[in-house]
């Protein structure tokens, strides 16, 4: 059983079934059936039409087209393809990947059969973050069920493709999260995200062309097949179709994971789904989707849950990780957690993002103990600005825009710090 | 020394790469999961078997949180203190549970069972507070509950 309040749709449908987990129950539900028919009866070129006409946007964080990312691939080639999924999930306040992999290691499988034919590639690496043992074992084992049946291998469920799966495990690092610092994990180096361009579509895993896709986007793409576009087209938005799972966390009566269209009001996630704040307490903030996300104050919880809707506010879909706050919460606190997180996770090898994560967590520390100065917001709205855009990969944006989102919001928790010295929410979460 | 099966089993990893030094993470696994941790002898060992530099080795030993240079107590058990947790009480969570251990935070007992930490984000935030204890996660925790199961590690 799922053991979280949960709603399902199309994806989830069948998570409170142990059974969904194993090769025999997945198939039993219909499982392995889009993936005969894109092997047999479609060419590569069409299934990425297929996809791209969808509108299925990668679930990531970064929300691009995933079609229009396959397309990317060279279609002739004379060296080998790879297909890497990202199963690193480390953003904090998301959840979903894990419980995908748990729940419905083949729904992946058959995901990455699906593009893996589509873009020609020979094996797929799935990278899944060194914590999660427990969803890798489960993987594994549906790997192993896939080749036992013929799923894998030399002649794929009959259909003369062949394909390889190698589970790859991480050793603990946030940044292996980004594509490029994947590959180098994934490499066996450090973790250090790479210099764009070349993308890893020409110059990828072990210098080969290299689509990564996350793990939920994957898990879509049977459906797509299966149903069609315009069947798809029939969940969310017309920019952001389709459902996704959203992680809600924090001061609410049902914390859980909720499988809904894009576009839901984030009101509707937090007070309907996720029962409302406990305690019968006011919300303050909800960061909408993982810890690199802007927050958003309580007035602003009626934004639909897509990206279009959410970039007007100044935030993102991000990873759909959802964390609510209720009024106790002291947002320097907040500040404090956020910006120690991305000091601790920083490669270091950007001079940007390796010394602005250090001040911005000094100076958030210094204004929560009482002994900020009342230039102290204005210096970090200036580290923040200098971090943003002028780093290797967006671990640095992620870094700034927290920051940048609590003093847009709640600057006067942070003036009230200053001109009291010392931190005046005395019932909030405690540091 | 790494055991001839160890060494054979990082053989195998190699085989399922397109460059051998892809096998690099699987190899310190398999090292660690034979000594503890991975010592500068080994780290000299693995090169040699792998055709690397002793330091791109020790490199990524230092680089990864779940890869350790040095030897450690039988048992790690790491309280998430990010955000959705700290939320749900982790950071109140862990002091009590350092008091109960009568050791810090990072600190291992003195009879080498055991050593407290916290973790960034383990992707648990909807079953606030947990911890890691070793690979298992224990999630939806109260502190009687923690104690008890920290209570049980030999």
């Amino acid at each position: 059983m799922l053991k979280v309040p949960h709603v399902t749709s199309y994806l989830t449908e069948h998570f409170a079934e142990d059974a969904f987990g194993t090769l025999a129950g997945y198939e039993k539900k219909g499982g392995y059936a889009a993936a005969r028919k894109a092997l047999t009866e479609m060419a590569p070129g069409d299934v990425i039409e297929l996809v791209k006409a969808s509108g299925l946007q990668g679930r990531g964080g970064a929300g691009f087209n995933t079609g229009l990312k396959w397309s990317f691939m060279p279609a002739d080639s004379d060296v080998p393809k790879y297909l890497v999924c990202n199963a690193d999930e480390s953003e904090p306040g998301s959840f979903k990947d894990r419980i995908l992999l748990e729940r419905s290691p083949h729904q992946l499988l058959e995901g990455i059969l699906i593009a893996a034919y589509a873009v020609g590639a020979c094996t797929t690496f799935i990278y899944i973050r060194g914590e999660y043992s427990f969803p890798a074992d489960q993987v594994e084992r549906a790997v192993a069920e896939a080749y036992d049946q013929g799923h894998l291998g030399p002649n794929v469920l009959g259909s003369g493709f062949r394909h390889d799966v190698v589970v790859h495990r991480g050793a603990g690092a946030y940044i292996c999260g980004e594509e490029t610092g994947l590959l180098e994990s994934l490499e066996g180096k450090k973790g250090q995200p790479r210099k764009k361009p070349p993308f890893p579509a020409q110059v990828g895993a072990f210098g080969m062309p290299t689509t990564v896709n996350n793990v939920e986007t994957f898990c879509h793409v049977p459906y797509i097949v299966n149903r069609g576009a315009e069947w798809f087209r029939g969940f969310g938005t017309e920019a952001s179709p389709g459902t996704t799972l959203f992680g809600v966390s924090g001061h609410v009566v049902k914390p859980g994971l909720f499988e809904l269209p894009l576009g839901t009001p984030l009101s509707e996630i937090v007070f309907e789904h996720a029962g409302g704040i406990a305690g019968g307490r006011k919300v303050k903030g909800v960061i909408p989707g993982g810890m690199s996300m802007p927050i958003l104050p309580a007035g602003q919880l009626d934004v639909p849950m897509a990206n279009e809707s959410l970039r007007e506010r100044g935030t993102m879909l991000g990873t759909g990780g959802i964390m609510v706050m209720d009024e106790t919460t002291c947002m320097v606190r907040v500040g404090c957690v956020i910006s120690y997180f991305f000091r601790d996770e920083s490669c270091g090898q950007c001079t940007q993002c390796r010394e602005g994560t250090g001040w911005l967590n000094k100076i958030m520390n210094r204004i929560e103990r009482g002994a900020g100065q009342s230039e102290d917001l204005g210096v970090l709205l200036d580290i923040a600005a200098k971090m943003e855009g002028q780093t290797i990969c967006a671990f640095a944006d992620a870094a700034a825009w927290p920051v940048q989102g609590l003093l847009r919001h709640f600057r006067a928790d942070f003036e009230e710090h200053v001109r009291l010295g010392r931190c005046p929410f005395t019932a909030s979460f405690e540091l | 020394m790494i055991s001839t099966g160890t060494r054979s089993k990082i053989e195998a990893e190699m085989e399922r790469y397109p460059q051998k030094r892809g096998a690099l993470l699987p190899a310190l696994y398999l090292v660690q999961a034979e000594h503890g941790y991975v010592s500068s002898d080994t780290v000299r060992e693995l090169a040699e078997i792998m055709g690397l530099h002793p330091v791109e080795v020790m490199e990524v030993v230092t680089f990864y949180n779940l890869f350790f240079d040095r030897p450690q107590p039988r048992h790690h058990a790491s309280v998430c203190t990010n955000l959705p947790c700290s939320l749900r009480g982790a950071r109140v969570l862990l002091a009590q549970l350092e008091e109960h251990v009568g050791s810090k935070v990072g600190e291992p007992t003195d009879d080498g069972r055991l050593v407290l930490g916290h973790e960034e984000c383990l992707g648990a935030c909807a079953f606030a507070p947990m911890m890691r204890v070793d690979d298992a996660y224990h999630e939806d925790l109260d502190l009687e509950h923690a104690k008890s199961i920290l209570d049980a590690l030999e």
